[in-house]
């Protein structure tokens, strides 16, 4: 890696591997590319426009985030889950707590339960927004999609902010429940968000989904099959985006899943277009399982009573826990030594991933298609360096 | 599923495999299955091809480090003791090997189900550290296996580019296994204390107060 | 027709730009730093210590219990406990640091300390506007910097504060009616109407 080999890389000419006149063009895209969400490097090769070969290269926000975690106490590495995917705090918190839960066997009380499903699905609904913007940001549309994304974004963040006291990095959960209770006028608020959603994706449905340009850009660009992407592990929306039905909040059921109704939106043709859409329809559903949350939250505890926060050390052993974040499914492996740390400290990152079938994703598209697919598989570099 | 039934049917179905089952005692309950390594690619592709079963779906690999321990015990040998032959008890320090594992989560996403835990061993830390690459099976293991080869240095016998995906190209040791002792790079900070503080004192003393 | 998308996508910016001089909704952008938002009660950015009273160093109710350097996760807290004891707010003698550093650059302003106090002595400030020039000095606060006054704790976080502040009276009116009841215990068996130093608890 190092900054001298990415300083040659840039435009070196090699000779064509067809054998002609022409000249292969190396390009060394990033790691400070704007359309790359972070620093993220890909080495490309081009026939002319078409992509040839394409190797991405990582670590530039590597940080052992997994080393920190097993100098750290249980509870310690909550607010480093933050960091992870710095988008979604609150689905990290809750994959986390999820995690330790089965490892120590914790009951989570009711109340608790659907305050993660309400932030959680807040969560998604403000990630796919954004990400929706920044992917038409990445198409060029510059400014308008994204500006309406991040002024909805920004009443789910309000909401974070007076619930949690923070707005990015929420650090909310705990093993057995949530750190805080909603103060007064919070699920009214929460509801006016959510009654209001629809209307904006109605919206943003009018200004996007039948643009030509868009359809242009997207459609046929970028196409996952079915078969590599159950192959290679992908998940979340960009795995339903190729039309596999696997969302972990219908298979696992964690928390308390199983008692809203919702449908799993999928894809057809798995090319960008249809991303964006599973991305656009997620929204709705999500926005049904908070109206169903909001009914239905009972009053009672939000912490397990047995649960300390200090000195928590769970029985040696171990456990996977995972969930569906919005970027795929991040899952935390714990092994625990009965001592107050982890012995073992496992982040899956979806988007890391999710980021496998790039190559295969990109060959034979035209150099510009790369800064779009790399926009619809929606991953965030702080999670996949960690 | 049980993990039992799968363990006698993989052994049905793969002559000559060696499976044992690792108990896991917490509440999860989540047991492992430790395959050996010449089956290894055997054991996989008919977990992931056995119509039953279809394990298509390799969720989560990861390395651990399992250092070796100082194995304290008595041992009775037999020493010529003033001509005679005697039985003595001595207490004998043996260092164990210990060994690095990677661990496999498989999940089915056509029948919806799962956990399977699949865990290999090296025979130790230094020099004997392959494994076979299970890659060709599950393409998402790619990257992963190359972050283990990376962070604990496992090599993966078969994996189509096993490259460092973390650390630089130039880099040399592995972060994430225990006896890690990372690189001296003292930089000043303004509220030394523990680990920081020992170091701090330590530049302080070299270079005589800053 | 090719082209429509496009038109009824600018019919959508077309009222959301005209829409932005009627309705609050559609123009949300303030103008900081003349323009603020009001203030979130649960809103926290860096730790403080909280004093009881007029006086920072007699009220403090840090006890230098080292709990808070310990469970912090980046390690930005720095303590020294003292060797002697002083009187603190409610007249019992306790520890108390003499160094507490929080290097702020960095803090991750998790909460956690804030959490783990046993003590209620430290708490989430909720200013913002720190920048400065000084790299080190001005990003490692001292004890001093870091005192503020109950009656601000209570202006930024009412309902939290109001919360602590009932906690803490009847902890101490569960303390001083023990002591009394030591106190009056310890007389009679004197049989003097000597008072015990631990019966002058003193009235906050």
């Amino acid at each position: 890696m190092s900054a001298t080999t990415a300083a040659t890389a840039h435009f070196t000419l090699k000779p064509s591997t067809d054998g002609g006149e022409g000249q292969l063009l190396e390009v060394s895209m990033g790691p400070q590319h704007p359309s790359t969400h972070g620093v993220f490097r890909m080495d490309v090769a081009l026939d002319g426009e078409r992509v040839v070969k394409l190797k991405p290269v990582f670590g530039y926000l590597h940080r052992n985030h997994e080393k920190i975690a097993e100098t750290e106490t249980y509870l310690g590495s909550m607010p480093y889950t933050d960091r992870l995917d710095y988008l979604c705090s609150i689905t990290n918190n809750w994959a986390y707590a999820l995690a330790v839960e089965k490892l120590a066997g914790i009951q989570v009380p009711e109340r608790a339960e659907y305050l993660r499903v309400i932030t959680g699905e807040l969560t998604r609904l403000q990630n796919h927004t954004s990400v929706i913007g920044f992917l038409l940001q990445d198409m060029g549309a510059s400014g308008t999609p994204l500006m309406y994304a991040f002024r909805e974004r920004e009443k789910v963040l309000d909401l974070f902010e007076s619930l949690t006291g923070s707005r990015m990095m929420c650090n909310y959960m705990r093993f057995g429940g949530c750190r805080a209770d909603m103060p007064a006028g919070w699920l009214q608020q929460a509801q006016k968000v959510v009654e209001a959603f629809p209307r904006f994706l109605d919206e943003f449905e009018r200004l996007l989904s039948g643009n030509e340009i868009l359809m242009a850009r997207t459609q046929g660009v970028g196409v996952l099959s079915k078969e590599l992407a159950v192959d290679a592990g992908i998940t979340g929306p960009m795995l339903r985006g190729s039309g596999v039905n696997y969302d972990i909040r219908k298979v696992d059921k964690y928390g308390i899943y199983e008692r809203f109704s919702f449908k799993v939106p999928l894809g057809e043709h798995g090319d960008v277009y249809d991303r964006y859409m599973v991305r656009l329809l997620e929204m709705r559903e999500s926005v049904k399982i908070l109206q169903q949350a909001i009914r239905d939250i009972p009053p009672g505890p939000i912490m397990d009573a047995k649960t300390k926060i200090r000195g928590f050390r769970p029985k040696a052993g171990e456990a996977y826990g995972r969930t569906e974040s919005p970027k795929g499914e991040l899952g935390f492996y714990l092994i625990s030594d009965g001592s107050p740390n982890p012995y073992r400290y496992r982040v899956r990152p979806p988007s890391l991933i999710n980021l496998t079938v790039l190559e295969d994703m990109c060959l034979g598209q035209n150099v510009a298609d790369i800064v779009v697919i790399l926009g619809s598989i929606d991953f965030i570099l702080g999670e996949v360096d960690r | 599923m049980n993990l039992e039934t799968i363990k006698s049917e993989i052994e049905a179905n793969v002559p000559g495999c060696r499976l044992e089952i690792v108990p896991n005692n917490s509440p999860s309950g989540q047991h492992s299955l430790l395959i050996d390594h010449e089956h290894a690619l055997f054991v996989a592709s008919f977990l992931r091809d056995a119509a039953h079963l279809r394990f298509d779906y390799c969720s989560n690999v990861t390395g651990i480090d399992w250092p070796g321990k100082e194995i304290t015990e008595k041992v009775k040998i037999k020493k010529i003791l003033d001509g005679v032959e005697q039985e003595v008890e001595e207490i004998q320090k043996t260092q164990s090997a210990g060994h690095l594992e990677a661990v496999y989560h498989l999940y089915s996403m056509e029948k919806k189900h799962g956990p399977v835990i699949l865990r290999m061993r090296t025979e130790d830390r230094a020099v004997r550290i392959h494994l076979p690459s299970l890659t060709p099976i599950w393409r998402s293991a790619e990257f992963q296996e190359r972050e283990i080869f990376d962070l604990y240095g496992i090599v993966f016998d078969g994996h189509p580019d096993l490259r460092r995906i973390l650390m630089w190209d130039g880099f040399e040791d592995h972060p994430m296994r225990r006896d890690y002792v990372e690189p001296d790079d003292y930089e000043y900070e303004p509220t030394p204390h523990d680990a920081v503080l020992q170091k701090a004192k330590q530049h302080l003393n070299e270079t005589g107060g800053r | 027709m090719l082209g429509e998308g496009i038109v009824k996508g600018l019919a959508e910016t077309a009222r959301n730009f005209l829409g932005s001089y009627v309705s609050k909704d559609r123009l949300t952008t303030v103008q900081y730093p003349e323009e603020r938002l009001p203030q979130i009660e649960a809103a926290r950015n860096f730790p403080f210590l909280v004093y009881d009273g007029e006086d920072w160093q007699q009220g403090m109710r840090c006890v230098s219990c080292l709990i808070c350097e310990k469970e912090c996760p980046p390690k930005c807290i720095s303590i020294e406990k003292s060797k002697d004891k002083k009187l603190d707010a409610s007249g019992k003698p306790q520890f108390y640091p003499t160094v507490f550093n929080i290097d702020v650059s960095v803090c991750m302003s998790c909460q956690i300390c804030v959490e783990v106090c046993p003590f209620d002595a430290i708490k989430m400030d909720v200013d913002f506007e720190l920048s400065t020039k000084d790299r080190f000095g001005d990003l490692l606060w001292n004890k001093e910097r870091l005192s503020k006054s109950n009656e601000y704790y209570r202006k930024i976080h009412p309902t939290e504060a109001a919360a602590v502040d009932a906690q803490l009276a009847e902890e101490r009116a569960k303390l001083e009616a023990k002591s009394k009841l030591a106190a009056e215990a310890k007389a009679a068996a004197a049989a003097a109407p000597a008072q015990s130093a631990s019966g002058v608890t003193a009235e906050k």
